[in-house]
């Protein structure tokens, strides 16, 4: 920073120093976003930096501190419990994110026709999204419940015997994917949005093009769209590996384990058995595996979204 | 019927075609009707659970394991409130739940809206860079710093105030800054300029022209933190461990533990404790969908 101070140039007043518009936009700058760079430096960079150091001892956060190395990282490695936290939260994360794209996407469009009670359509559907952590939990929970629950009470009314849900090893998560797509109303908004944003002159141009009502879907709302998808599943991504309340509430990771997600796993080896480097690394472990799978689609939404303004290739 | 391919850009309108009125009418009926059933359709799938959560909690006992359900009983049995509210000390989550919820709005809605004008607004030494290191951190799960911070806390001796809780949000979060910079950006900045003529100051400019035009937009982020802070679970869960200082999203989980049969009442108590958010959002129900917009989901 160029800080030019001229000191005392005016008796008779008291001590000035003076700046120059830059130096003093700067100032003002810093002072400005000084409460995130707080943040940053104070609890996200110091915090990372020590969660790494923790990562490399074995600590119940009470005792002190045994530096260990990469034994954590190795015992990771080799832990089937590890893997299979692992599959269970990719799987619930790529069932669940395209589903919720497509679900999202088709009550988006039909919201998008001219219909009648418009603004009922918009509570019925949005509504559930508002709806969101324990209270989605313990309601879902009893919805999927096997005996008296709304689900196969509704299944059994059409003549199909429903699943034991979280009571079943294959079902469990599917339970949860069923529960994530209740909200789908948030990002349904999100498409309605979009929806909208999309200049009427684009589909007369392709009707008169003769495009069909297909073809202006494909050709047009689509693409125009790919920019609303890529930052919804971008941040679905980061959300459902994340997945925690659910499995810690309803399941406790359980029945054998069919439900132990990542974060549940790291919950239980830090709050639980006091395992605070195993946690650690854990949680760097969630980290890299977030950044590999957002790193993928970014470099793959070149291919696929479409930006106003862009010549398509 | 004549194959329409976008690669005959000349070729005639859909209106060419030789079908009579008639048929073209009677098919523009059955699709209208047709999307009025799927859409009837998906909203009774949609908002069968908050009504079925609903029956439930009025529920005499006997019928909650009735096959088919029972939607509407015969007598309602308000006693599941009752027992319900005076299982566990309610009134006090709820109190607690609202302290929070407002300390940490008012922090959000102050800290955010000044870090996103200083993005916005100031061009200063080096802000390009930092502000693609705060979009980087939105990427970093919370779990990452959560032992050192649980550790920095405990060292504090804060764990079990709600410090833990309301510190970070007063020191704002790359979503809110991204989402009000977003915003801030779309008033032109010769509105900055007049004032700086005039010798008005930045923090003249952010609070007396930026925040009275930003009104929109920080309603929004105020509603999200709303539901944000209500809803939290994983914090207090980590934080809090004294039931008398438990937020609802931990004090129904507590319920869920210690009255696991009581269903009817589980469900009467996560009704009350949604009751707040369903009235926020039924007041505010535009702003909630123009925060969709403002986000800037356009890339």
């Amino acid at each position: 920073m160029a800080v030019q101070s001229k000191r005392g140039d005016r008796p008779g007043r008291p001590r000035r120093f003076y700046l120059s518009p830059q130096a003093r936009d700067n100032i003002a700058g810093f002072l400005f976003i000084s409460p995130w760079l707080i943040h940053f430096l104070g609890l996200i960079a110091f915090a990372m930096i020590f969660s790494f150091g923790i990562s490399l001892t074995k600590t119940d956060l009470l005792t002190g501190f045994t530096f260990v190395g990469f034994d954590n990282y190795v015992r990771m490695w080799n832990d089937p419990l590890f893997w299979k936290s692992f599959r269970v939260t990719a799987y619930y994360t790529f069932v669940l994110v395209p589903a919720n794209v497509v679900v999202a996407l088709a009550i988006a469009i039909l919201m998008n026709q001219k219909v009648a009670f418009i603004g009922l359509w918009r509570v019925v559907y949005y509504l559930p999204s508002v709806v969101s952590g324990v209270a989605v939990a313990l309601l879902w929970g009893y919805v999927l419940n096997p005996r008296f629950g709304l689900l196969n009470a509704g299944l059994a009314a059409i003549g199909i015997e429903g699943p034991r849900w979280l009571y079943s090893e294959e079902w469990a998560v599917p339970g949860f994917i069923l529960m994530g797509l209740w909200g789908a109303g948030g990002a349904m908004i999100l498409y309605l949005a979009g929806l909208q944003g999309i200049p009427t002159s684009l589909y007369e141009a392709a009707e008169i093009d003769g495009a069909n009502s297909w073809h202006r879907f494909w050709n047009v709302t689509i693409p125009l769209l790919t920019p609303t998808i890529y930052f919804n599943v971008l941040i679905s991504i980061i959300a459902s590996f994340q997945v925690f309340t659910q499995a810690y509430i309803l399941t406790s990771g359980g029945p054998n384990n069919a439900t132990l997600t990542q974060v549940l796993y790291l919950y239980r080896k830090g709050f639980q058995d006091f395992q605070f480097g195993y946690a650690s690394a854990l949680a760097w472990a969630l980290f890299l595996i977030i950044l590999v799978f957002t790193v993928l689609v970014v470099r793959t939404s070149e291919s696929w979204v479409y930006y106003e303004g862009e010549l398509r290739k | 019927m004549i194959e329409h391919g976008k690669a005959y850009p000349s070729y005639p309108a859909r209106r060419g075609t030789d079908w009579p009125l008639v048929v073209t009418k009677i098919t523009a009926i059955i699709g209208r009707i047709l999307l009025y059933v799927v859409l009837a359709t998906g909203g009774i799938l949609f908002i069968m659970p908050l009504l079925w959560m609903i029956s439930t909690s009025v529920k005499p006992d006997h019928l909650i394991y009735n096959i088919p359900i029972v939607w509407i009983p015969p007598e309602l049995d308000w006693q599941n409130y009752v027992n319900g509210w005076t299982a566990l000390p309610f009134p006090r989550f709820y109190a607690n739940t609202i302290f929070v919820t407002i300390v940490n709005i008012i922090g959000l809605v102050l800290s955010s809206s000044l870090v996103a004008f200083g993005f916005a607004r100031i061009r200063f030494w080096g802000r390009d860079v930092i502000f693609l290191i705060l979009l980087a951190t939105m990427m970093l799960p919370s779990q990452v710093t959560l032992i050192p911070l649980y550790l920095f806390w405990s060292k504090l001796g804060l764990v079990n105030t709600y410090w833990p809780l309301i510190v970070p949000q007063w020191l704002t979060n790359a979503y809110n800054v991204f989402l009000l910079r977003q915003f801030f950006m779309t008033i032109n900045l010769e509105l900055d300029d007049a004032a700086r003529i005039d010798g008005a100051g930045w923090f003249t400019i952010y609070s007396r022209i930026l925040m009275p035009l930003s009104k929109p937009a920080l309603g929004v982020i105020a509603i999200q933190a709303f539901a944000w802070n209500w809803n939290n679970f994983f914090d207090p869960l980590i934080y809090l461990n004294e039931p008398k200082k438990y937020t609802i999203a931990i004090g129904l989980r507590l319920f869920q533990t210690t009255q696991s049969q009581q269903i009817a009442e589980t469900m009467a108590m996560t009704l009350v404790a949604l009751i707040p958010v369903l009235i926020v959002f039924y007041i505010a129900q535009a702003r909630f969908i123009q925060g969709v917009v403002i986000t800037g989901v356009k890339g």
